[in-house]
């Protein structure tokens, strides 16, 4: 048989352009010998040359080929025939463009190969004997298919390629057609014969690592998950499928398997032990997994955890990256430095390695999970961030719950919200099954055994009541030589204390009383009456601003914290200078807790904020009471002014186009006098450590704070004279902080710089910092594009903004 | 179940300042309406129509300074008022007027109203709190002769008067001042002899009112405490405390007796007035209205009882009537 080929081939290649009749023999001679015996290295050759070729004289020429030379393609060995094809199809070409019937007809055949015989493609190199040379090129040509095309064929043809060969279409065939070369392989193992599947494997890995997963895998995984659910030979043809991945393309395998396995289980009948046997593969799903990327969902997290738990010889594994991961949650530079979508994605992670972890391992490593869990709360609780805070509460909590079965164990107070309930169920392994719901009918049954017993405690009460009632009247009726009847008097309670009416008396109950009512009515008094009484106030400001700092909660009183502080803000306002020398002052003196510090900003904000907004007097207060009253005189007179100035516009047309509009309520700014006593004293002395306050060391909760005070501070001083010399005081003090290391310290740096930017007239900006603003320009830069946190480069991008804006408005003027 | 209190009758507003006394002035016959007199705390005394529940007139003879007793001596045509001006002033309102026909200069600064006793046709007998601190004087009127000068004896520290009654246990006999003194206690002077019968220590703080009852010798006072104390007169005219009943909230500014003996009211600082029945002191009714402090309650001396009204005059400008148990 072989002869016979071998001779048509010989015929054939004699001429420069074989043909018709030599063609014709050609064909029937391949088709004689079908599939069953491989033509030896030299008739491979020739053929390969011939369809090559014939392709190449296809490709060239405007018009088909007269003769049979597309059934050549047809009967070829499948390999053959495709990398003649795509070697004609896919060569660079020159500019000129052509859509001869010949390529067409070239793509036609192409697909048909693809359609039809890709399998058999992929099938002819598992073979043990597969041609090795034909191999390699051959693998480039069945994974590049899409490109190589779309690439050679750029604009040459009308109507682009066929819909086959998009990427989209094209894996998901080549997927099915790997499966189909791995039955056949599975059908050849079970007839014992040897079988490699190396090539499967490249091809697989090579377009993973093309980013090809998702086209490819999604249709592999489960294909390969239904076809391993009871077949062990499937099984380890599975394993041996990724086990012979190259080592450069096994993470993009693993990572895939990883993300479309629909379940642990299924991962590991799909990988099998491929972690301890492949050292890349253990590097992929012990660290780069875990603490080099944090993009993955938590279902993926927990199917390779879960994969990891299944097997003994994986277990140890599982304990390492429980181990890894601990040392990362603990160690305080990657609290401070990593974003905190990484903190969140390890700090799951290690819940999840908890929920696999058995009592008899967790006992093996108590002593190093309780040493990271002290580290890491502490590191956690020291940030600014409330959620990374919250993080390091549920995760050491969840340690100290594993830890300590019977002993106490942690206990800290968070708010309970969707995020923090999700975390901790990732404690519990999540059932593999789904709890069947109480079916209705016994519902229903529930509700009915209910109901009755229900109806018969209302019916007893009634008794009672009416039997209490019936006591109450056999009690009037004896007492009734008094022919009085008396009314319901069960509504005289006892009037709530009444809350002092002047200040010094507020000042004697804050201090001394033991009364504690009214203490409390004192303390819900006390913003009204200072407000009502600005000259009372005045006289004892001082003692009633400390008074107020060092009040602590004597009884629960709700809202007591924000009545406190609109009681502090109501006497910073009425006399803003002295109470604010004195706060200031007290900002950085001793024997003060970092709460009372923070309480000095927050009140000196909200003063400010308060001192800065124009007041309307008068016209709302006069909406607000709603009771009957005459008329005051100076009311009044305003009243008809307005009035008459209403009537007067409704009666007059207006030409112009000007502002007839009433104009917006305004008055003086009354910030702008005292805005320095609100600002500089905060500046002094924050490189001053004191021992119990150390704003540049661990406090930098309270630094973060007060940087951001003096950004609201320095906006809110817009329009005052001293704000030229507040920015540029700002600025030095920006720039002595800007590498801070905690991230809300940097924001509020970024913060105070916008305000700068946006309450220091431009003029003042460049004449007296131009310098400052150009390192600051430059510092910017690079805060947006290596910091972090992702708040600060937003702030600092839009501070560039800020800069652009400037400089724009500047060059507009300046030409004019 | 008990009935819920009841709601006003109406209520007067516009004195436009706190009303600190109430007198009524129902008496008289078919063609004079009722009125009833208040004195409140921007100095005027307004005459309201009970008919149409309005302002009659307003008086002003007190400067502007705060009114704190009103009293019609004989109908409602002459009209005694005490103000914080130091003087009291009495009015004659018949036939449309509205003067001051005489006035006293009483050079008292407290706060203690006045207490009026007829005690013949044409001659009524006034106490008010006199120059010196501790002193009451007693006049004659209209002659405004001084009858006599109380004066404790030295040592007795009494403090100032804070309120007066002026009582005889029937026409013609000998007429008596009890006097609530602001250490505490009640003291009961003879008036011819300007001697002290009995002293009764029964608060803790100032008497801020006391009430009498002639008939039964009985009489009550209350404080700035949270107790009412119901004091007893016996045949050797000595007073003894007979019980004392405990308030739900603390502190009273006037306490009044209907004229029928049956009930007794007060005005409380829990902005409540309350009212009791006054042979055992048995609360009947928590009158739960005014937003403040209830400085005066009165009631009306209607012929026919059951057009009998309570009033109560608040710091929160309003004057509240009540129709209560004037089926009895």
């Amino acid at each position: 048989m072989a002869t016979a080929v071998e001779s048509a081939l010989r015929e054939a290649l004699a001429g420069p352009a074989p043909g018709a009749a030599a063609l014709c023999a050609l064909r029937d001679a391949l088709a004689a010998a079908g599939g069953e015996a491989a033509p030896g290295p030299r008739e491979r050759e020739r053929l390969g040359a011939l369809l090559r070729s014939l392709a190449a004289a296809a490709a060239a020429g405007p018009e088909e080929p007269a003769g049979p030379w597309r059934s050549c393609f047809a009967e070829a060995p499948p390999g053959l025939a495709l990398s003649a094809l795509l070697g004609a199809l896919g060569e660079p070409r020159g500019a000129a463009p052509r859509a001869g019937a010949g390529l067409r007809a070239l793509l036609e055949e192409l697909e048909r190969l693809v359609r039809g015989r890709l399998a058999a493609v992929l099938g002819e190199l598992c073979q043990p004997r597969g041609a090795a040379e034909l191999g390699a090129g051959l693998l480039g040509a069945v994974v590049a298919l899409p490109e190589r095309l779309s690439s050679g064929l750029q604009g040459g043809l009308q109507g682009g390629l066929p819909a086959l060969f998009l990427p989209q279409n094209y894996f998901p065939l080549l997927a099915a057609a790997i499966v189909e070369a791995l039955h056949e392989v599975a059908a050849a193992l079970r007839g014992g014969s040897d079988c490699s599947i190396s090539f499967l494997s490249h091809v697989l890995g090579k377009v993973c690592v093309r980013g090809r997963q998702k086209e490819i895998l999604s249709v592999l995984v489960p294909r390969l998950a239904d076809l391993t659910k009871s077949d062990c030979i499937w099984q380890r043809i599975c394993w041996r499928l990724v086990e012979c991945v190259p080592d450069r393309c096994m993470e993009a395998v693993v990572l895939g398997f990883v993300q479309r396995a629909p379940g642990a289980d299924v991962l590991s009948r799909l990988l099998g032990n491929l972690v301890v046997k492949n050292k890349h593969a253990q590097f992929v799903v012990t660290q780069k997994f875990f603490l080099l990327q944090y993009g993955y969902t938590t279902a993926v997290l927990q199917n390779l955890l879960g994969y990891l738990s299944l097997d003994s010889l994986r277990r140890a594994l599982l304990i390492k990256v429980l181990q890894e991961l601990l040392e990362t949650w603990s160690s305080s530079s990657a609290v401070k430095h990593s974003p905190p979508e990484q903190q969140e994605y390890i700090s799951k992670a290690i819940l999840i390695c908890l929920s696999h972890l058995k009592d008899s391992e967790i006992e093996s490593c108590r002593q190093e999970l309780l040493t990271s869990m002290m580290e890491g709360v502490k590191c956690h609780l020291d940030s600014s961030l409330p959620q990374i805070r919250r993080l390091g509460m549920i995760v050491a909590e969840s340690i100290s719950s594993k830890i300590n079965t019977d002993g106490p164990v942690l206990k800290f107070q968070y708010e309970e919200d969707d995020e923090a309930r999700e975390l901790k169920s990732l404690l519990v392994q999540a059932p593999s099954f789904c709890v069947p719901s109480v079916p209705d009918d016994s519902r229903k049954e529930k509700a009915d055994a209910a109901l009755p017993s229900a109806s018969e405690s209302n019916g007893k009460s009634h008794t009672a009541a009416a039997h209490v009632v019936s006591d109450e009247e056999s009690d009037t009726e004896l007492d009734s030589d008094d022919d009085l009847t008396p009314y319901d008097m069960s509504e005289d309670k006892e009037l709530k204390t009444k809350a002092p009416v002047y200040i010094r008396d507020c000042i004697e109950v804050l201090t001394g009383s033991e009364d504690v009512d009214k203490w409390e009515a004192t303390v819900k008094a006390l913003e009204s009456l200072v407000r009502k009484n600005p000259a009372a106030t005045r006289e004892v400001s001082v003692e009633l601003a400390k008074i107020l700092l060092h009040l602590e909660e004597k009884t629960c009183i709700e809202g007591f914290a924000e009545l406190r502080q609109r009681a502090q803000v109501a006497v910073l306002t009425v006399d803003p200078i002295p109470v604010a020398q004195y706060l200031t002052s007290q900002f950085y003196s001793l024997n003060y807790s970092l709460r009372q510090r923070m309480d000095i900003l927050d009140v000196l904000v909200l003063a400010a904020r308060e001192l800065s907004c124009p007041k309307v007097h008068g016209k709302t207060k006069h909406v607000e009471k709603p009771c009957v009253q005459l008329l005051p005189a100076s009311d009044s007179s305003k009243d008809w002014r307005r009035i008459v100035d209403e009537r007067i516009k409704s009666k007059t047309r207006r030409f112009a186009k000007g502002p007839s509009q009433v104009q917006v309520a305004s008055g003086p700014n009354e910030f702008n006098s005292v805005a320095g006593h609100f600002f500089f004293p905060l500046l002094q002395n924050f490189d001053r450590p004191l021992s119990t306050f150390d704003l540049l060391g661990e406090d930098h909760f309270v630094l973060g704070r007060l940087v951001h005070t003096l950004a609201v501070l320095l906006y809110l001083a817009v329009n005052t004279t001293a704000v030229t010399a507040m920015g540029k005081a700002l600025m030095e003090f920006v720039w002595a902080l800007r590498f801070h290391t905690d991230s809300y310290v940097r924001q509020g740096l970024l913060s105070c710089i916008s305000s700068m930017l946006l309450s220091v007239p431009a003029e003042h900006l460049l004449n007296n910092m131009t310098e400052e603003l150009l390192e600051t320009q430059s510092w910017l830069g690079d805060v947006v594009e290596k910091d972090p946190d992702g708040d600060c480069r937003r702030l600092a991008l839009q501070n560039l903004l800020l800069m652009e804006n400037l400089k724009k408005k500047l060059n507009k003027t300046v030409p004019s | 179940m008990a009935a819920p209190p009841p709601d006003p009758q109406f209520v007067l507003r516009g004195t436009s300042a706190a009303v600190h006394t109430l007198h009524f002035s129902c008496g008289g016959q078919e063609p004079d309406v009722p009125v009833l007199f208040s004195g409140s705390e921007n100095g005027l005394i307004h005459v309201w129509n009970l008919k149409t529940h309005r302002v009659d007139k307003a008086l002003d003879g007190h400067g502007r300074k705060s009114v704190c007793w009103v009293e019609t001596m004989d109908g409602k045509d002459r009209l005694l008022s005490q103000g914080r001006d130091q003087k009291i002033c009495l009015w004659d309102l018949a036939e449309g007027r509205a003067s001051v026909t005489d006035s006293v200069f009483t050079e008292n600064v407290g706060f203690c109203r006045c207490s009026l006793l007829k005690v013949a046709e044409g001659r009524w007998l006034m106490a008010m709190a006199a120059k010196a601190l501790d002193e009451v004087q007693v006049l004659e009127l209209p002659s405004k002769t001084s009858v006599c000068t109380l004066k404790p004896e030295a040592g007795a520290k009494l403090g100032m008067p804070m309120c007066l009654k002026l009582w005889q246990i029937n026409c013609g006999s000998q007429p008596l001042l009890l006097a609530g003194y602001e250490n505490g206690s009640v003291v009961l002077w003879n008036l011819s002899m300007g001697k002290v019968l009995s002293q009764l220590f029964c608060h803790q703080e100032p008497v801020m009112s006391l009430d009498f009852d002639s008939e039964k010798a009985k009489g009550i006072s209350g404080s700035s405490e949270r107790v009412l104390s119901i004091w007893s007169l016996n045949e050797q005219q000595n007073l003894q405390v007979h019980t004392t009943h405990r308030l739900v909230n603390s502190g009273i500014s006037d306490i009044t007796i209907r004229p029928d003996k049956k009930i007794l009211a007060t005005a409380g600082w829990d902005h409540r007035i309350r009212v009791f029945g006054w042979k055992k002191m048995k609360p009947l009714a928590v009158l739960d209205y005014h937003t403040a402090t209830v400085h005066c309650v009165s009631f009306s001396d209607h012929k026919n009882p059951s057009e009998r009204l309570l009033a109560a005059g608040s710091k929160d400008h309003r004057i509240s009537i009540w129709s209560i148990y004037t089926q009895t």
